[in-house]
């Protein structure tokens, strides 16, 4: 268990202070943006007090956005004081299941640009089922799910088979298919299945009262099942990598593909499996996102989900653990960064170069050592090693 | 000039590379630095070279205390080096290589070119290479590559030359012409230092002889001394260098290609219809100077080309054309050329390169789930058998040194059951101590009536190993002759020439 711990803790460093550190940056950022702070130019103290004053108005204003409002508390129960906390599991719910799609791409040595193609087909399949059928309670909302993974997975692995079959680069196919999905939404919302009868703009009918994940607190928090869904789906994720022959086979191809090849494995299954799966995880992320928040389909329902998914991947590094803590990190600063414009005037602007600083630590790990003098993963260590021979 | 090296010391974390080290080098000697992979003589020539810091211990040049802290102060001091893995931009001409870091200026603020032409054609010249200055240098063959790094030093005026392995990546004709190019240079007064752990290499050139052992000088000898009192200094133990092979029945063809012909992606006909039969308890050796055809034919009997015409019988089994799994689950076990690129996952654990090929397998696997524990049994078993030097199976394979990579390929690959074994250069970059592991493993499936067919650019290993022996040429198997062979006839087959005595 202390082995465990400490090896999290290892894994846990670096984004830790990359985050530290992005935040230190942007607070700067944070009051010299503020024209409050910057008249008092004048007289440093005056300048310094007025600085650190909205740097701490805003990360508190952050901090009562995403994960507790006291003021909310005090009007009505206890627990409405989570309503921001709630708003940052809604938002980073179908972010996790992204994540989790670009994430087990990279381990199988894929770049999945698409997760916001396959979300958007997931979204599609989900209110297609969701609000076309009365089905009993639970089956309805397993067959909307279902229904949208599925579509999503076929999408996804479409990319995988042009792959394995002509070659082709998967970051080209699914820039492009995320576009054909951009505004495939968009046609068929437009068409008499989807429009919602009575409306022009384009918008579905909800998703029936069967088919809608239960909300975890009361009606007054949006907080709803799907985190559950999301966190199984990160645990499957970690089976399927950690414990199955398929994963073992995924991590194989990821990490040398020709070595694997030589062993027997078939690049070609790996990368359309890998893609229907990476799809279908995505498209689950839509679908919940139908089910759970949003009830119908709208051309923009998937947001930068599948965008930012990527990021969350990322600053994951692509482990299924990592992936909900970056996704979950992502939502806070998401739901927070509206109430901090509201509350103190700063630009939601600033919560995005956050998000940017953070990954461009992640990216540059040598630059985080040097800042926090940590020694740089030392070389002499891996030659020790090969020093000895039989 | 010379070069004197006193008590160089460097340690890495616990691990002394190198303990104390003295060496002296002079003017117009060949000193050959002989030690296994890791016994710290890569670390000492870049110490003397400024890649690395001693932690203590001197170089003089010429009597002189020098303080070498980067390869320019190195260059400057007159040692130049060419390195294993040679340092040219693929894509660059040899002239622009040449110059690169000394980069001249001419009118208009112009790259000068024409002075590095010149210079390069003046010491081809001298030492009588045929060096294009204008050649692009990914198209050149690797021995002229190497000449280019030599050019390099020797027009940046080196007295001192630190060959590190120069012969590794060489065919045996490249590699006498690069002895005959250390001759000619000895000849003109430069101080070479060759590092290597070839026994017949450093008996052809080498004036003297410093042995290293675990990050100490072991012995400094004189190239008389006979290739097995070399090996067994080198590694600490007696060495068979020759293995035993014991004359025994040889039985029926357990594998036999007709009429197989490989196409490479360009379409070109790079294995042109063979035919043989490999038969089961014998090593059928093919020979031949890299680029006849060999990889190509080893990687179409396991399913790996995709461009294959005629058959190929296992045990009487068409296996031509089925999958690459199909192909090793059928008896097949496969030895890869490079086993960086195609036999191991560097990253994955030494356990997980185990069952590379049988991780779907009971007792691995049951369905989909994959049992991490039965597969690090087994990995210490495999570990013992095969006699795997490592600290924990869980480590990443690529801690390991070579020959212990190639003891995790060999054991995995004979994990299976075997009907035949196909080695593609098995001992390709390994020390004495490996390799004789990897020939007593290779006599021990022909002992046990499996059928071996071994790709060897090495005569040595071929008339070593070898019951019967297939000279590849041009894509063509133009000979099969008994292993009693001369080496002298065998080099000339490999060359392409067909001698009527030679036939058997």
């Amino acid at each position: 268990m202390r082995n465990l711990l400490s090896k999290f803790g290892q894994a846990a460093k670096l984004p830790t202070l990359s985050f530290a550190l992005a935040f230190s940056i942007t607070g700067l950022l944070i009051a010299f943006s503020d024209p409050k702070v910057l008249a008092k130019i004048g007289s440093p103290l005056e300048f310094i007090k007025s600085g650190l004053a909205t740097i701490r108005n805003s990360y508190l204003a952050l901090f009562q956005g995403s994960i507790f409002d006291i003021n909310l508390a005090r009007g009505h129960n206890f627990f409405q004081g989570f309503y921001p906390l709630s708003e940052t599991i809604v938002i980073s719910t179908p972010l996790i299941l992204t994540g989790l799609s670009v994430a087990l791409a990279f381990k199988s040595g894929l770049f999945n640009i698409g997760a916001q193609g396959q979300f958007i087909f997931g979204a599609i399949g989900a209110s297609y089922v969701g609000f076309h059928f009365q089905l009993p309670i639970v089956i309805h909302i397993i067959a909307a799910a279902l229904a949208g993974t599925v579509l999503a997975a076929i999408w996804g692995g479409i990319v995988g088979l042009l792959k394995a079959r002509t070659g082709a680069h998967e970051v080209i196919l699914t820039i492009m298919m995320n576009y054909i999905a951009g505004y495939f939404i968009f046609w068929i919302l437009k068409t008499k299945t989807f429009l919602r009868p009575g409306r022009f703009d384009p918008m579905s009918p909800e998703v029936g009262l069967n088919a809608r994940l239960p909300r975890l607190a009361g009606d007054n928090l949006r907080i709803h099942a799907g985190i559950f869904i999301a966190l199984a789906a990160a645990l499957f994720v970690w089976w399927l990598l950690k414990k199955t022959t398929i994963g073992f086979r995924f991590r194989a191809v990821g990490a040398n593909a020709q070595a694997a090849k030589t062993a027997g494995i078939s690049v070609p299954i790996v990368i359309t499996s890998t893609m229907a799966i990476c799809g279908g995880l995505a498209g689950l992320g839509g679908a919940v996102h139908i089910l759970g928040s949003e009830r119908a389909l709208s051309p923009d329902v998937a947001g930068s989900f599948g965008f930012d998914a990527i990021t969350v991947a990322l600053l994951g590094r692509a482990q299924p653990l990592g992936t909900v803590f970056a996704a979950l990190l992502f939502g806070a600063l998401r739901a927070g960064g509206r109430t901090m414009q509201a509350n103190t005037g700063t630009p939601l602007d600033i919560v995005l170069v956050t998000q940017a600083l953070i990954v461009l630590f992640i990216a540059a790990p040598n630059f985080v050592r040097f800042v926090f003098r940590l020694k740089k993963l030392s070389s002499s260590a891996s030659l020790t090693s090969k020093g000895w021979n039989g | 000039m010379s070069l004197e090296l006193r008590g160089i010391t460097k340690t890495f974390g616990l691990f002394t590379a190198n303990d104390s080290i003295d060496l002296k080098v002079e003017a117009g000697k060949i000193h050959a630095i002989l030690g296994e992979n890791g016994a710290g003589k890569s670390t000492l020539m870049n110490i003397v070279y400024g890649l690395l810091k001693a932690d203590s211990g001197e170089i003089f040049v010429d009597g002189k205390l020098q303080n070498i802290s980067e390869p320019s102060d190195a260059l400057s001091a007159g040692i130049g080096m060419v390195h294993q893995h040679f340092m040219l931009i693929p894509v660059f001409t040899v002239a622009e290589n040449i110059v690169l870091g000394h980069e001249k200026i001419g009118k208009f603020g112009v790259l000068d070119i024409a002075a590095a032409r010149e210079a390069i054609i003046k010491v081809s010249k001298d030492f009588g290479f045929s060096v294009d200055p204008d050649a692009i240098v990914e198209t050149l063959p690797v021995g002229i590559q190497q000449k280019v790094e030599i050019i390099r030093a020797l027009i940046y005026e080196a007295k001192v030359l630190i060959l590190d392995e120069p012969t590794a990546v060489l065919t045996p004709q490249e590699t006498d012409e690069l002895l005959k190019t250390m001759q000619e240079l000895k000849r003109k007064g430069t101080a070479i230092i060759f590092i290597t752990h070839k026994l017949r290499e450093v008996r052809a050139v080498a004036d003297e002889i410093t042995i290293i052992r675990r990050g100490k000088v072991i012995a400094a000898v004189s190239p008389s001394t006979s290739e097995g009192e070399l090996a067994s200094m080198m590694v600490g133990r007696e060495v068979d260098l020759a293995p035993d092979r014991q004359e025994h029945e040889i039985g029926e063809p357990i594998l036999v290609a007709n009429n197989l012909s490989v196409r490479n992606v360009s379409g070109t006909e790079v294995v042109k219809k063979i035919n043989f039969e490999l038969r089961a308890g014998e090593v059928l050796a093919v020979a031949g100077v890299q680029g006849n055809g060999q990889s190509e034919l080893a990687r179409a009997i396991v399913n790996l080309e995709d461009h294959v015409e005629g058959s190929l019988l296992l045990d009487g089994h068409e296996i031509r054309g089925l999958s690459i799994y199909d192909s090793l689950h059928a008896g097949i076990a496969y030895i890869p050329e490079s086993r960086e690129l195609d036999g191991l996952v560097s990253s994955f654990s030494i356990a997980e390169n185990l069952i590379l090929d049988l991780h779907d397998q009971a007792p691995y696997a049951s369905g989909i789930n994959l049992s991490a524990k039965v597969v690090s049994e087994q990995a210490e078993k495999h570990v013992l058998e095969f006699d795997i030097r490592l600290q924990s199976v869980s480590d990443a394979v690529s801690t390991l040194s070579g020959g212990n990579k190639q003891k995790v390929v060999i054991a995995r690959e004979l994990s299976r059951p075997v009907k035949v074994l196909i080695a593609s250069q098995p001992t390709r970059g390994l020390d004495v101590g490996s390799i004789e592991f990897v020939h007593e493993r290779i006599l021990g499936e022909r002992d046990a009536g499996r059928g071996v067919l071994l790709f060897s650019t090495e005569l040595d290993e071929v008339l070593a190993l070898a019951d019967r022996i297939a000279v590849m040429y041009r894509g063509e198997i133009i000979e099969i002759v008994d292993s009693n062979v001369s080496k002298e006839e065998l080099g000339l087959l490999m060359a392409g020439v067909v001698n009527e005595k030679a036939v058997s």
